[in-house]
């Protein structure tokens, strides 16, 4: 190879790694800016030219957040739901990835494309029926109404399964010789062995809870009492006066969980694109 | 597939017990068990899915207010969102946004992923920035575009004061909120797909590419004789994921634009919340439901009809 050649290269290559650091640049300024407004007093969020600082750096903004709306409240909520239904999502999925990974039973495969037959179904076809249901068991307005409707998606069961399929068979049949029946093995064999795909759905599901809208939207009246965070965020939309630099930093405290989600799974990512892109109820 | 699989992979147990004899007491002992790992997802799933949709077709087929009697319609509601205007702009602007939203994801995403090859250092910082406004909430990512969109907030000042231009009015302009909108859902979405590619085109043998440019193949050829076809998969996965997902578009305009400025941003879902929560006509709202689940599993039928033309899963 010419040495002209090896210099149109390392020319070629810095000038796309320049491009890329401001593509990043542009795509970050939402958020630079978000960060930037919450920090500015109140009077300066709108300046005839824009400026990445204030007079100030008030980061006091983030405290008066939760005196000005009742984000402390929300963010309990949030975590509350966000717990709880994930919590039953895993606990469900894993028991029914188990059964169709493992267990021998007639009527299995069928079963299973029923199972997969549900994810077709899109939430707004749902919200009507659910809400109609939640009114009959008397859920509206509830905890139980946040946490159970949107807990058994086939997401999880799918995803445990190709995992479980995974794990030699060995393994239990060991555990079978030493008298381990099929919930022992389930339990000390599966369980931990398929650790990383239980993470990753737990993160993937944690975070469609939290981030989740328009069904708290519909089944909560008393936000102040049972609001969750996006619900909280979306109540000032369009009120005269809107507090911008408080907004932006609730929204931000509202982000910051699943970015550091994100950035401690990173690796996982992939994975867990299945579990994001049909499981965001 | 790639990126993802989500191919069903066999489900023959892993041979346990050879013996034939031992098969059948190992099937109904099996099968008990089953039933008692299977209860929790199959209760689950039948209370809050297979009932509720064939619930959600009978409530489409009365005049169900939230108080009050219920009548028996047939298909009124349906032939009534035929005839409605409102209904019909609703369509229209959830098809505007999809015809604009798909490719436009498709072209950013795919392009940033063949432009982010193994050649570029760094390549997983990207990958975790860019996923990251697909994780954050959706409110607070709408918010924060609120504030951008804003007359004298970022786009607006920045304009004025380093181009001299006055910026139209994004969110109140029914030439502009649309497009603001599909704006706003390629920056918060598109990194979704980023990574569905990323991942294809590492499966990408380094060796061939290098050989083709060897035999003096453009970057344009490679990319369509060589990675092209190996990363088809990923892009059917892509494009029916995000058809799908586009036509359930709701935070963005109810937040941005509350479907303004009149009904120039309202979309289907959108119009489904409003006829049930705020017109409390539920029967409406079912049957608006049930057109947008028939133009999804339309979409998807036409999606996976049309695959055996351009999808290549032998490579």
């Amino acid at each position: 190879m010419s040495e002209t050649s090896v210099v149109a290269r390392r020319v070629r290559s810095s000038v796309s790694h320049v491009l890329l650091i401001v593509v990043a640049i542009a795509f970050l300024g939402p958020l630079v800016y978000a960060v930037s407004t919450s920090l500015k007093p109140a009077d300066e969020v709108f300046t005839p030219t824009p400026h990445l600082f204030g007079s100030e750096i008030r980061w006091k903004n983030y405290a008066d957040a939760f005196t000005f709306a009742p984000f402390g409240r929300y963010f309990l909520n949030s975590l509350l739901v966000a717990v709880a239904g994930t919590l039953v999502v895993v606990a469900a999925s894993s028991m029914s990835a188990y059964a169709f990974a493992r267990l021998k039973f007639r009527g299995r495969e069928q079963l299973f494309v029923l199972f997969l037959g549900t994810l077709m179904v899109p939430q707004e076809v749902l919200i009507v029926p659910m809400y109609w249901l939640m009114q009959a068991l008397g859920w509206v307005d509830s905890y139980w109404a946040l946490i159970l409707p949107w807990a058994f998606t086939a997401f999880g069961t799918f995803l445990l399964r190709q995992f479980f399929l995974t794990i030699p068979a060995e393994l239990e049949e060991a555990a079978r010789v030493d008298g381990c029946g099929p919930f022992g093995t389930f339990l000390r064999i599966m369980l931990p062995l398929a650790r990383p795909a239980i993470a990753v759905l737990t993160v993937f599901t944690f975070i469609s809870f939290w981030g989740s809208f328009l069904w708290p939207l519909i089944i909560i009246n008393s936000v102040e009492d049972k609001g969750t965070v996006p619900l909280g965020l979306a109540q000032f939309v369009g009120q005269q006066g809107t507090q911008w630099n408080l907004m932006m930093a609730a929204s931000i405290m509202a982000m910051l969980p699943t970015v550091l989600l994100v950035v401690l799974l990173q690796k996982h990512l992939v994975r867990g694109l299945l579990v994001t892109g049909l499981g965001g109820r | 597939m790639a990126a993802v699989n989500t191919t069903v992979a066999p489900t023959g147990t892993p041979p346990s017990r050879g013996d034939r004899a031992g098969r059948r007491p190992a099937l109904r002992r099996d099968g008990r068990y089953a039933s008692v790992f299977l209860t929790p997802s199959l209760g689950g799933l039948a209370l809050f899915t297979l009932f509720p949709t064939a619930m959600a077709l009978g409530i489409s087929l009365f005049d169900w207010p939230v108080f009050g009697e219920r009548t028996f319609q047939g298909f009124g509601n349906y032939s009534h969102l035929l005839h409605d205007p409102v209904f019909r702009r609703v369509v229209l602007n959830t098809v505007l946004f999809v015809v604009l939203y798909v490719p436009l994801n498709v072209v950013v995403s795919l392009g940033l992923a063949v432009w982010l090859g193994p050649q570029i250092r760094g390549r997983q910082v990207f990958r975790v920035l860019f996923f990251i406004p697909v994780m954050t909430p959706m409110v607070a990512n709408v918010m924060v575009w609120r504030l951008l969109f804003q007359p004298g907030g970022l786009i607006d000042g920045g304009l004025q004061s380093w181009f001299g231009i006055d910026a139209p009015n994004f969110l109140g302009s029914s030439n502009w909120a649309m497009p603001a909108i599909v704006a706003m859902s390629i920056w918060q979405g598109f990194g979704y797909n980023f990574l569905v590619f990323s991942a294809a085109i590492d499966q990408v043998p380094q060796s061939q590419l290098e050989s083709a440019q060897i035999d003096g193949a453009g970057p344009l050829q490679r990319f369509r004789y060589i990675t092209w076809p190996m990363i088809t998969p990923s892009m059917f996965f892509a494009t029916t994921m995000t058809l799908i997902t586009s036509f359930q578009v709701f935070a963005q305009p109810f937040i941005l634009t509350q479907g303004g400025p009149g009904v120039a941003t309202q979309t289907i879902v959108m119009y489904v919340y409003n006829q049930g929560w705020q017109f409390l006509q539920m029967g409406l709202a079912s049957a608006a439901g049930w057109v947008l689940f028939v133009i999804i599993m339309g979409i998807t039928a036409i999606q996976f009809v049309g695959q055996k033309r351009w999808v290549n899963y032998d490579v």
